[in-house]
């Protein structure tokens, strides 16, 4: 009796120590809260270059994520890259004139937006859409340029 | 050369009975859930011999493959001056890849070889045909109980591996080389999906468990009565095992991971 007695608990710790594995996977390692659906509205924004940008990539304001890149595609008749961002419910007093500018993170990291709030008082609403928007640095771009330059000079 | 042909169509022949005899063995040990669902003390004990008594090795292990993970990652990331992202190379290849694969290539030398042995003995006994005579059902008493605890115990293993591994990697990086503790985490959380990396991971080591632990039960199960035909039924089961691992490793991956 003893015996199955130490058997069960070894194995109640056994699993009780798989759970808290699983738990801390999905707390400490995954980030799980960007899992949650939260609430979110759509506004889109065009960009005659959206560089490197991916859906899910960020969207920030003054440095901190309010959203994401939920779809990118292309507009077929100015071709144009629509990028469509998912933005978290409570932060819905965006301006009418907010700007979005695509940044790269440091040299080589991946891009994301970032949106610069303007001044108007009528805030964006679900489906509404940036009219001033600044299109991605493309690196070799500005190497050819720069190289033009010279060879110019 | 007609010896050749003669052979090759023998061993075909041989090779898809033996698949078909595995398949219905699959179907026999899964009606046993119902045993396993009245008498739950079945399935403790196994869940006692197959996974507590792996839950040392594979922590262990996992130490140490993260540790050196931390130390290998450091090594190459110092010379492009990103230590910070340590956290996400240690965790993403352990979520991702070693969790899984090497906790069940463990699981399949520690528990699998052990539990082909004793079906292989029991039936070299033939305490597996006394069962049969006393009208109870070997399978469904015997094989159903030591299945289902291969199944269960694998992906909570494979969790304690990454776990264990991340801290080993905390160890080393954060405690050892410096590496900034706040960045080991965030860099970690911000990459990590918790869909994407640690669920994928997840049904991975589920896979896994069920496959090792269906060809170790079938080994033991079609093994020759003899002590020869036992070791040959371990062997086996250590071989096609990392076989089926690493093969399917790689399916699951491209289907998971890769836009093939």
């Amino acid at each position: 009796m003893q015996h199955t007695r130490t058997q069960d608990t070894l194995v109640g710790l056994f699993v009780a120590a798989g759970i808290v594995a699983l738990f801390f996977l999905s707390l400490q390692v995954s980030n799980i809260r960007s899992f949650m659906p939260a609430d979110t509205y759509v506004i889109t924004a065009r960009f005659s270059n959206s560089g490197g940008l991916k859906v899910k990539s960020p969207v920030t304001v003054a440095g901190v994520r309010i959203g994401r890149v939920s779809n990118i595609y292309i507009d077929k008749e100015t071709y144009e890259s629509v990028v469509e961002m998912s933005i978290e419910s409570k932060y819905d007093t965006l301006p009418e004139d907010t700007s979005a500018t695509i940044y790269t993170a440091g040299l080589l990291g991946e891009q994301y937006i970032n949106l610069d709030p303007g001044g108007s008082f009528d805030y964006l609403k679900n489906g509404g859409r940036i009219e001033i928007t600044q299109s991605a640095i493309v690196l070799e771009e500005v190497i050819g340029r720069f190289l033009f330059q010279k060879a110019a000079e | 050369m007609l010896h050749f042909i003669q052979q090759l169509g023998s061993s075909t022949r041989t090779s898809f009975a033996k698949l078909g005899r595995a398949t219905l063995f699959l179907g026999h040990t899964l009606t046993g859930a119902v045993d396993v669902a009245i008498k739950p003390r079945l399935l403790l004990n196994q869940l006692h011999s197959v996974g507590v008594l792996t839950f040392l090795i594979v922590t262990i292990s996992g130490l140490f493959v993260g540790m050196v993970l931390g130390l290998q990652g450091y090594n190459i990331l110092s010379d492009f001056g990103s230590e910070e992202a340590l956290g996400i190379m240690v965790a993403a290849s352990l979520v991702r890849e070693l969790g899984p694969v090497v906790t069940a290539l463990l699981f399949a030398g520690r528990a699998g070889s052990a539990l082909t042995a004793e079906i292989g003995l029991m039936k070299a006994t033939e305490q597996l045909s006394g069962m049969e005579m006393m009208a109870v059902d070997p399978v469904n008493r015997i094989i159903s109980p030591r299945f289902f605890a291969g199944f269960l115990s694998m992906p909570l293993l494979a969790a304690l591996f990454s776990m264990v591994g991340i801290l080993g990697g905390h160890l080393v990086g954060v405690g050892l080389l410096g590496v900034d503790d706040g960045s080991y985490w965030s860099q970690m959380q911000a990459n990590l999906d918790f869909y994407d990396d640690i669920v994928n991971g997840v049904i991975k080591s589920i896979v896994f468990g069920f496959v090792t632990t269906w060809i170790a039960l079938f080994e033991g199960y079609d093994s020759a009565p003899t002590a020869e035909g036992v070791s040959r039924a371990t062997t086996r089961t250590v071989v096609n095992s990392a076989f089926a691992i690493l093969g399917l490793d790689f399916i699951l991956t491209a289907m998971m991971f890769g836009d093939i």
